[in-house]
Parts: structure tokens; C-alpha cells; sequence
């Protein structure tokens, strides 16, 4: 079940994955999965609980290593490389924010600079929090608890996109925020996104959502890819039974949502 | 050169405050008898002219035997019977004489530590029911008692309740089925016989609070109770190098009879003038006095008020009070060096840790007095053994708030540091350990609390605190004694609690 995305080049190839296979005990997580990501794009996994998108995510900075299969990064097998400086290169955003109750924003947002030893951490840090749309002046010395829950997953983002990692890792950023809250942090992503030309992955279970902000998307069932495809090939395409359900029950539950907007 | 003069100069001093005499260490066991005693045997020595250490009030006799023993003490009074029965362990038998020889020698052999000729007067356990129940039932001796038994309630020293001379043997020899038995401290115990709380108490026939509270002490009609004379028993070390010691403790052997002994135990129980008071004067009235101590407390003698009392006494409570803080403060600080790192390292090997923090919690269970006891061979008494006791019983709190703190710190948080590229250590220093925090002060602030309640234990083996005059009023039966040393403790633990809750507030995350 290897799909690639195609029309990529092996230079411009940020992030691989070969067979990639995990086991949980007797459940089978990562079933050999293997995809390619070039560089400036965004891929969302989509699919229900317990189908591996988040393990796979995990396994591209090495919070989870796979039983089997290569992951690269930038072209280097991770499992070759040290799993601390692996991340600090990677940015990763939770669905919770994971923001450091006991740190102010600015310090939060400095953390991965300062692991990596920046001179101009707190510089970076509040350009860091003008990209995402918060006023430094206003944001910077305030304790997470607080923050709304959408202010906190932009300081989320800010923390990691402060590094300037080439690659961007975020687990359900905006699961636990309300709709209105996650429509404006969606559009706000969408713009940081086409503006730094970042390399993502978005683990998500909303449909809409990863048609909104991905150029890729893999739908994810028991371990493996049934799709890999652009949303519009996706949408106009679907290459399986699951994908078409899949599609036809987001629709379903989209049209009340456009009639009241 | 002037550095060899100098360390020459201190071997010289050293090793002449080694060859003077070490000044001799008087101890007594925590009743009122054993405290008047041994204030004699001090102010006798003083009299002759030797430089004496007072450590009255010894926890019990494992502790007060077991110090002798290892020379942490030289002198204390105590009694033939006791010696037979509670440390030797052998049967009863019923002549005194053959009870002092068979005790002296057998300690000689065993222990290599001397009894002095004895006092001249007897202490046995006297068994007491008030002058009303008495009086009803027709009680006259035990085995009247034994009768009656089934109809009464006792309360009883813990002592005598787990001595084989004690209840045990009593209720065999007597035929006793008591409706209850509830063990009770000297103080409480007298208390309660009077309110009416509990029937029947164990006493010692020279008691003093026997006359106070107008009991009845039933005959030994059956002759249960061995012999108990008593007399000063004296450390190997004393023994060996003190000559002049021993010559001056012989001076009081076969000075006090019963009757005199009663008299003067009536004073310290039921008049509350002073031990050393009454030490002082016991001695004028055998020609035995000589100096008068300068350091004699300005005696509020008789039984005036609480507030007179501390104001009488609060240099000492003062002293006491300090000395107190230093403990609680000092094993804290030694119990937080411990005890921090050692949740630390728990957390790391998750696998073990529940198993070794049970261990340190079954430490707490141990009871103090039985601690006191194991360690005084290995550290002697006074205030290193205090200490160890109370950094034992420190150690659960914090480690155990130290573990699960930083084991349960906000998941999401440490599971973000991790992904955004820190080291276990690095989690651990400036993630987990800041966020668990507020838990480990609350593990601290526990800790503290108990220690100022622990630290009263430290009386027992002579290491000072509040706790002196709580074991001393206890055994005199001296509510303002007890309440001088209760009041400033719970005081301190209050003002302990009220101090850390503030630092604990200054440790949290957030303003």
C-alpha cells in the first residue's frame, strides 16, 4: 500500500517514510506506510481514532520509533540521528498547546531557541509572536493560564515556528478550540503557512479542515494509507469504498454549517 | 614553627581535657521518684566537690539501661525487681536480699555495670482503687480484687501492661478478668481513677499521689511482686576511672527508709515544690549537704496559678523552646537533603520506587521510644540520636510528595518539552521540578508539623526540647509543667504551618 504524492524530486524531498511499520502488542499501529512530502507542502493525515495518524506522525521526530521501515528528514535517516536534536529541528505543535504553566509567553516562545543556544532568542521570539498575531507589547508577559485557549494555541505555533524548523508538526492544533475559534486560527494558519512556504504535517480528524490547509491528503484506516492525493483529486476521486464514505459523511455534515453562515 | 607551637599547645590542651575527670552524666528514668533520686545523687556529687550533667527524665528503662550500658550515662536509680524481671528477665523470687545479690552480680558479669549498695527504702508496684469502690466492695487485697475484677475497669502504665512482673504474672497469680484495660500515662492515670474514668491503676507504694488522691492500695496478699529496692546502678566507665563518684553515691545507701521516702515524694506530687528543692533539703536532714547549686530554679513552690508558672519559668521555657526549633529545624533541613534527591531518583526508576517509599513509610510506624532505643549502642543519647529519630520520620512525607510531584507534573507540558527537543534531565530540572513545586512544599510543610510534635520525643534520651517538661509533668502529675512545654509546641507547629504556607505560596507557578 506505498502511495507517493507524485511529481517530487529526491532534492527537494523534505520528508520520507519507507514501510514504516509499528506495533502496539498485538495491535498493529504502522503497517508499513510509506510517503514522500517535497518541500512547501502540506499534508494532512486524516482518518478515526486508532487508525495511526498520530503514530505516524510520531515516528518523524522520533517519539516513536518504528519496528520497521525508514523515516527520513531532509534526507537523513532519523533513526542515524540523536533523537533531542532531531526535535529541536522539527517544530511541533500539540492539540493542547503544551504550553509551560510556569513560564510567561515570552519564555515559552524562547524555549526551542535557547535549547538551541540563539544570541537573539527573545528578538526572534517576539517576531515569533507578531507572525502569529499577537502583540509582543501586550502577549509577552503574560502567564499561559491567562490566555484564551486560542491565544494559547497561537503561542503554541509561535513556540514552534520561533526556530524556524524545516519542518512543522502539528497534532490536532485546533481540536479542542469552538468553532468560531478554530475557523479564525485556521485562516490565520493557512496565511503563516503560504507565507514561510513551511513544510507541514496536521494530524486532524475534520475533513474540512484538511482540505482547507493541506496540498496533501492521506486518509488513514487500521495502519495504512487508503489515499494519498490533492483535496481536489481526493474530493473529485475517491479511490475507495472508506474514502467515499468518508467524504460523503463530512458533506453531510458540512451543509448545515454553510446555510448559517 | 609558630604553627607547630600552636598544634603542639592544642595536643597538649586536648590531651589534658582527656585525662581530667569527665564530669559525671546523673540519669533518671520519667517518674517522680526517679527524678527526686537522681537530683540527690547531683547534688551530692556536686557537694563532693565533682562536675555533674543532669539527663533526667530517660524514656523508660531500655533506654535509661541501655545508656548505661554504653557509658552515654553514669549514674540512675533504679530498682532490684526491675532488674530481675524487666532486663535480666528471670522469675521472681520473693527475698530481697537474694533479689540484690543475684542482680549485682549477674549484671557485674553480663552488663559490667555496678549496683551500689541499695537506698534503704522498697517501691513496689502498688495496685489502687479509689476509697469509695474500696469501701462498696469490701476491697482489701488483691485477692479481694480478683473477685471483683470482672465488675472494673483498669488503667494501667504501658509499662506494667507489657511486663511479665507486671499484668500478666498479676492476672495469673490473682485470678483477674478485668471489664477493660486501657493503658494510661502516670499523670492521666490518677486523673482518671479520680474522675471515675477507669477503676483500678498501678501506682508504686511510695507514691506521693497515692496520699494526694486518697487511694487504697490493696494488700500483695499473695506475695506477687518481688522485692524492688532501690538503689543507684553505675556505668562501667564510672566504675573503672571515678573512684571519688562512687565513694560519695555509697554515702546515701541505707539512708532512706519507706516512710521518709513517701514524705518527700509527697512534696514533689502533691505540694509541687521543686526536685530541687526537695533534693536540697532531703540532704540538710541526712547531713549529707554541702553547696548550695546557684543555678536552683527561683522556686515557685505549691500549686499557684498557669500564668504564674510561666512567668516564673519563662527563661527556661525560653531556652527549652530554642532548643527545640534547633532540632525540628535541623533534621527539616537534613530530612529535605535526603529525602529531595531520593524522590528525584525514585521518579527515574519508576519500576522500584513504590517498594522503596513503603519502606521508608513502614519507618514511620516504628514507634519512637523503640527507635530511642535501638540506636542508643550505635549513637549513645543526647541530641545525635534525637536528630536521626527525626530525620526517619521526616523522610515519607517528602519523599513521597517529591515522587508523585514530579511524576504526575502536567502531562501536557512535559510531553511538549520532550517533543520540542529537551533531555530527560533538562524536563526534569526545569519542567517537572519547578511544576512540582507547590506539591513538595506540601510535603515539606507536613513533614515540619509532625517534627514539632515528633521533636517532644527527644526528651527521652536526654536531648532537651519542649518535650522536658511534658515527660516531667507527666510523671509529676503537673498540669502547668506539662501545659509550659504543650502551649510553646503547639505554638511553634502553628507558626511552623503559617511559615511554610507562605513559602509554599511563593513557589507556585503562577502570581
Amino acid at each position: 500500500m506505498a502511495v507517493s504524492a507524485a511529481g517530487t524530486n529526491s532534492q527537494s524531498i523534505v520528508l520520507s517514510a519507507e514501510r514504516v511499520t509499528k506495533r502496539f502488542g498485538d495491535v498493529s499501529a504502522l503497517d508499513e506506510v510509506s510517503l514522500t512530502l517535497p518541500r512547501g507542502a502540506s499534508l494532512a493525515l486524516i482518518g478515526e481514532s486508532g487508525s495511526g495518524k498520530t503514530t505516524l506522525l510520531r515516528t518523524f521526530n522520533r517519539l516513536v520509533d518504528p519496528d520497521a521501515g525508514v523515516v527520513c528528514v531532509d534526507g537523513v535517516d532519523v533513526s542515524t540521528v540523536d533523537p533531542v536534536q532531531l526535535r529541536r529541528r522539527i517544530g511541533y505543535v500539540p492539540q493542547d498547546g503544551g504550553l509551560l504553566p510556569h513560564w510567561r509567553v515570552q519564555r515559552n516562545v524562547e524555549l526551542v531557541l535557547r535549547l538551541n543556544g540563539a544570541p537573539d532568542a527573545a528578538e526572534r521570539a517576539r517576531s515569533a509572536l507578531t507572525l502569529v498575531g499577537l502583540d509582543p507589547a501586550r502577549f509577552a508577559d503574560r502567564w499561559p493560564r491567562k490566555l484564551s485557549g486560542g491565544q494559547r494555541q497561537r503561542v503554541a505555533i509561535a513556540r514552534a515556528l520561533a526556530g524556524e524548523p524545516s519542518l512543522l508538526l502539528l497534532d490536532e492544533p485546533f481540536g479542542a478550540l469552538d468553532a468560531i475559534t478554530r475557523a479564525d486560527l485556521q485562516d490565520a494558519f493557512a496565511g503563516i503557512r503560504e507565507r514561510l512556504a513551511m513544510t507541514t504535517v496536521l494530524v486532524t480528524h475534520d475533513l474540512h479542515e484538511a482540505l482547507l490547509l493541506a496540498t496533501h491528503v492521506a486518509v488513514m484506516r487500521a495502519g495504512k494509507i487508503e489515499q494519498i492525493a490533492s483535496p481536489e483529486a481526493l474530493v473529485a476521486d475517491p479511490a475507495t469504498a472508506y474514502v467515499k464514505r468518508l467524504l460523503e459523511r463530512a458533506r453531510v455534515a458540512a451543509e448545515p454549517a454553510e446555510n448559517i453562515s | 614553627m609558630n604553627v607547630v607551637a600552636i598544634a603542639a599547645l592544642f595536643i597538649q590542651l586536648a590531651t589534658q581535657g582527656g585525662r581530667a575527670t569527665p564530669p559525671v552524666v546523673v540519669a533518671s528514668k520519667p517518674f517522680g521518684e526517679s527524678y527526686l533520686l537522681a537530683e540527690m545523687f547531683a547534688q551530692l556529687l556536686e557537694a563532693r566537690g565533682l562536675r555533674v550533667v543532669r539527663r533526667p527524665g530517660l524514656g523508660a528503662t531500655e533506654i535509661a539501661f541501655g545508656a548505661l550500658r554504653a557509658n552515654a550515662i553514669d549514674v540512675y536509680p533504679e530498682y532490684t525487681g526491675t532488674g530481675l524481671l524487666a532486663i535480666l528477665g528471670e522469675q521472681p523470687m520473693g527475698d530481697a536480699e537474694a533479689v540484690y545479690a543475684r542482680v549485682s552480680r549477674e549484671f557485674r558479669v553480663k552488663y559490667d555495670v555496678r549496683w551500689l549498695p541499695p537506698l534503704g527504702f522498697e517501691n513496689s508496684y502498688a495496685i489502687a482503687v479509689r476509697r469509695r469502690t474500696a469501701d462498696s466492695l469490701h476491697l482489701r487485697t488483691l485477692s479481694d480484687l480478683g473477685a471483683a475484677s470482672a465488675r472494673l475497669r483498669a488503667g494501667l502504665t504501658p509499662d506494667f501492661i507489657g511486663r511479665a512482673d507486671g499484668l500478666p504474672g498479676l492476672q495469673r497469680a490473682y485470678a483477674l478478668h478485668f471489664r477493660d484495660v486501657r493503658a494510661l500515662l502516670p499523670a492521666v492515670k490518677y486523673q482518671a481513677l479520680a474522675a471515675g474514668e477507669v477503676d483500678v491503676i498501678d501506682g508504686y507504694s511510695t507514691d506521693g499521689l497515692i496520699a494526694r488522691y486518697d487511694l487504697v492500695v490493696l494488700a500483695d496478699d499473695r506475695h506477687f511482686f518481688p522485692p524492688y529496692q532501690a538503689a543507684a546502678v553505675v556505668s562501667p566507665r564510672l566504675a573503672k576511672d571515678n573512684p571519688a563518684a562512687i565513694a560519695a553515691l555509697a554515702e546515701l545507701s541505707g539512708r532512706l527508709d519507706d516512710e521518709q521516702m513517701r514524705a518527700l515524694n509527697k512534696r514533689v506530687e502533691v505540694d509541687g515544690t521543686s526536685v530541687a528543692t526537695v533534693a536540697r533539703d532531703a540532704l540538710a536532714s541526712l547531713s549529707l549537704d554541702g553547696a548550695t547549686r546557684a543555678t536552683d530554679v527561683a522556686a515557685s513552690t505549691g500549686r499557684d496559678g498557669m500564668s504564674a508558672y510561666m512567668r516564673a519559668h519563662w527563661r527556661e521555657i525560653g531556652h527549652l523552646l530554642a532548643r527545640h526549633i534547633v532540632l525540628v529545624a535541623v533534621s527539616l533541613l537534613c530530612a529535605v537533603a535526603v529525602a529531595l534527591p531520593l524522590g528525584l531518583v525514585l521518579e527515574r526508576m519508576s519500576g522500584r520506587a513504590e517498594s522503596v517509599i513503603r519502606a521508608v513509610g513502614v519507618l514511620q510506624t516504628l514507634p519512637g521510644i523503640a527507635l530511642l532505643a535501638f540506636m542508643i549502642p550505635l549513637l549513645g543519647i543526647g541530641v545525635v540520636p534525637a536528630l536521626v529519630a527525626l530525620v526517619l520520620y521526616s523522610l515519607y512525607p517528602i519523599v513521597r510528595n517529591t515522587f508523585t510531584g514530579v511524576r504526575d507534573a502536567d502531562p501536557a507540558a512535559v510531553a511538549a518539552a520532550r517533543a520540542l527537543g529537551m533531555t530527560d534531565a533538562q524536563i526534569l530540572r526545569h519542567v517537572r521540578f519547578p511544576l512540582a513545586m507547590p506539591v513538595i512544599m506540601a510535603g515539606i510543610r507536613t513533614a515540619a508539623v509532625i517534627d514539632v510534635g515528633t521533636a517532644t520525643l527527644a526528651a527521652f534520651i536526654g536531648a532537651g526540647g519542649l518535650g522536658e517538661p511534658i515527660v516531667a509533668g507527666l510523671a509529676l502529675a503537673d498540669t502547668r509543667m506539662i501545659l509550659s512545654g504543650a502551649i510553646p509546641a503547639a505554638l511553634l507547629a502553628l507558626a511552623v504551618d503559617g511559615g511554610l504556607a507562605i513559602v509554599e505560596r511563593w513557589t507556585q507557578p503562577e502570581t
